[in-house]
């Protein structure tokens, strides 16, 4: 079951991007959300995806990993291209027939868009697939720290995040070995119609539930029990450590952005 | 003369404050544990030993009576003190585990008590040693066995250096061959510090290993001697709903079957040693 779970799924590895400092990371992916709305021609969807190609060579990703990571977003890759191709009526027809007609524009705008999420949804994955969920939450914090000014609980909610993370293997387990039990009882869950479906999940979700609840007070006493009391006065043994190259990768988007804007129309 | 390191006096506690007419978990206990002994409370389910374990660190608060840790009555002022030179392992190696991988949880107690970075690798690196875990730095709890797991929970709690080592049912869910990693972990600790050891438990093999056993049954104490002495009580131990030692059992139901050997067994080599000289000419 976990095999088939791409997200948060970490390919240790020690190429460049591997390297990067977390935080340098999640700032170049948030700019690169913003800096992908530049392009609006062919030149520089061109340049977007070359890019994006030369990202992919530099973390030594295996393509089957990112392809993976594509699966669940193609539908709707497909659908908004769809969308685009049908009802955009701009520029010269070039494809009539009944009640189906095809503006050049649509097209055009159609392969940008699809082009748009692919690169989106190819460097957040290359993000996880890179960086260690711990990681991740340790550069969220540091990076919103600032925010505890407005009394955002920052502490609190990476560690809500890096325990979420840590027991998703473990409740997995739980919810086989259920599963397990309860067809052992003759609960059948893969075959009926949606409605019988539906239904037997409810023996399933209760007992995982109960045991979710147990677990968690079991892990607030031991975590008393260590002395945990909040985010005062504790030190980190994760330490990030910002590099040249962290800058380097910030500034190649700098002048990404840049050409882009020297090419766009 | 060890210095005593925890007294309970006369201590009573009860879930149940509003309704006095059910028993309380823990009816008039007293009893002292001295620097550098392993002590075993032992007891059938629903004797009160969790409830003492919880009451010995301040998770729980007696109604009546005191409970002295460092010969100084825990109170809320010094409790965090208190916990921080008092390791805990508990019972599920899974509920306990709350870093990613098993450094960043044996360093969680150190991060929540403020230990400086350097330190703290240092800390992580030792405990790790010391319980054989240290090739596991950077694995994730799913990949390792239940005994793996607690031995990760020993570090976590030792890392901190504490005096007081609190094992809370913490073998009961392992598979013997993860029991014995456990113990042996534990022992070796005693051997290289001079760690007290408080292990609640109720397998009596484990409480054989104590100094001395403190028996509980439906919240009082029952009795309170050394492992030899308590095992002597034989028959008193199965009604309370405890077992005995496997070679205790077999030397008693041998000796019903008319085999002529002397006394009870502690351990499967004295009985063996007994059983193959049984018929030798004396």
């Amino acid at each position: 079951m976990l095999e088939k779970m791409i997200f948060g799924r970490y390919i240790p590895g020690d190429s460049f991007i591997h390297r990067l400092d977390a935080r340098a990371k999640l700032i170049f992916v948030f700019l690169f959300i913003m800096v992908v709305f530049i392009a609006n021609n062919w030149i520089t969807y061109g340049i977007l995806l070359l890019f994006t190609l030369l990202i992919i060579r530099l973390s030594k990703i295996r393509l089957y990993f990112l392809i993976n990571g594509l699966k669940p977003v193609v539908f709707l890759i497909i659908f908004t291209f769809l969308l685009h191709l049908f009802f955009t009526r701009e520029g010269p027809i070039i494809f009539d027939w009944k009640f189906i007609t095809i503006y050049e524009e649509g097209l055009k705008q159609g392969i940008f868009i699809s082009i748009r999420f692919t690169v989106l949804v190819v460097l957040t994955s290359i993000l996880t697939l890179t960086t260690t969920p711990i990681s991740i939450t340790d550069a969220l914090e540091i990076l919103l720290n600032p925010l505890k000014k407005w009394r955002l609980p920052v502490h609190e909610l990476a560690l809500m995040m890096s325990i979420s993370l840590r027991f998703i293997p473990t409740l997995m387990d739980e919810t086989d070995k259920i599963m397990k039990a309860q067809m052992a009882r003759g609960s059948d869950m893969t075959t009926g119609s949606m409605k019988e479906r539906m239904n037997a999940i409810v023996p399933l979700l209760i007992p995982l539930f109960v045991s979710a609840f147990k677990r968690a007070e079991d892990l607030a006493t031991a975590m008393e029990v260590r002395g945990y009391k909040g985010g005062e006065g504790r030190t980190r043994y994760r330490k990030l450590e910002w590099a040249t190259r962290d800058t380097l990768i910030i500034l190649c988007l700098v002048v990404l952005a840049a050409i882009l804007v020297y090419f766009r129309q | 003369m060890k210095r005593e390191i925890i007294s309970l006096q006369e201590v009573t506690f009860t879930y149940t404050e509003e309704d006095p007419s059910i028993r309380p978990a823990i009816q008039n206990v007293s009893y002292t544990i001295n620097e550098g002994e392993w002590v075993a409370i032992v007891g059938h389910n629903g004797s009160g030993k969790s409830t003492l374990a919880r009451l010995m660190n301040g998770l729980l608060f007696p109604q009546t009576g005191t409970v002295q840790i460092f010969g100084e009555p825990l109170n809320e002022h010094n409790l965090w003190d208190t916990r921080s030179k008092m390791g805990m392992v508990f019972q599920n190696p899974d509920n306990q585990f709350v870093g990613a991988t098993v450094q960043d949880d044996v360093a969680f107690a150190l991060e929540n008590n403020g230990i400086p970075f350097e330190e703290m690798v240092e800390r992580v690196q030792a405990s790790l040693v010391k319980v054989k875990m240290s090739d596991f730095m950077n694995s994730e709890p799913h990949h390792l066995s239940g005994g793996q797991k607690q031995r990760v929970a020993i570090a976590g709690a030792i890392a901190l250096q504490p005096r007081i080592l609190l094992l809370d049912e913490a073998t009961s869910m392992l598979d013997p061959q993860g029991r014995d990693e456990v113990l042996q972990t534990v022992r070796q600790l005693r051997v290289e510090t001079d760690l007290t050891v408080i292990s609640i438990t109720h397998d009596l093999e484990e409480a054989l290993l104590a100094d001395r056993v403190v028996v509980m049954n439906r919240g009082e104490k029952y009795a309170e001697g050394t492992p030899k002495e308590i095992f002597e009580r034989g028959q008193e131990l199965i009604d309370l709903g405890l077992d005995l030692p496997f070679a205790m059992n077999m030397s008693r139901l041998l000796r019903a079957q008319g085999v002529p050997i002397v006394a009870d067994h502690m351990s499967e080599e004295e009985l063996v040693n007994d059983l193959w000289t049984s018929h030798f000419n004396k």
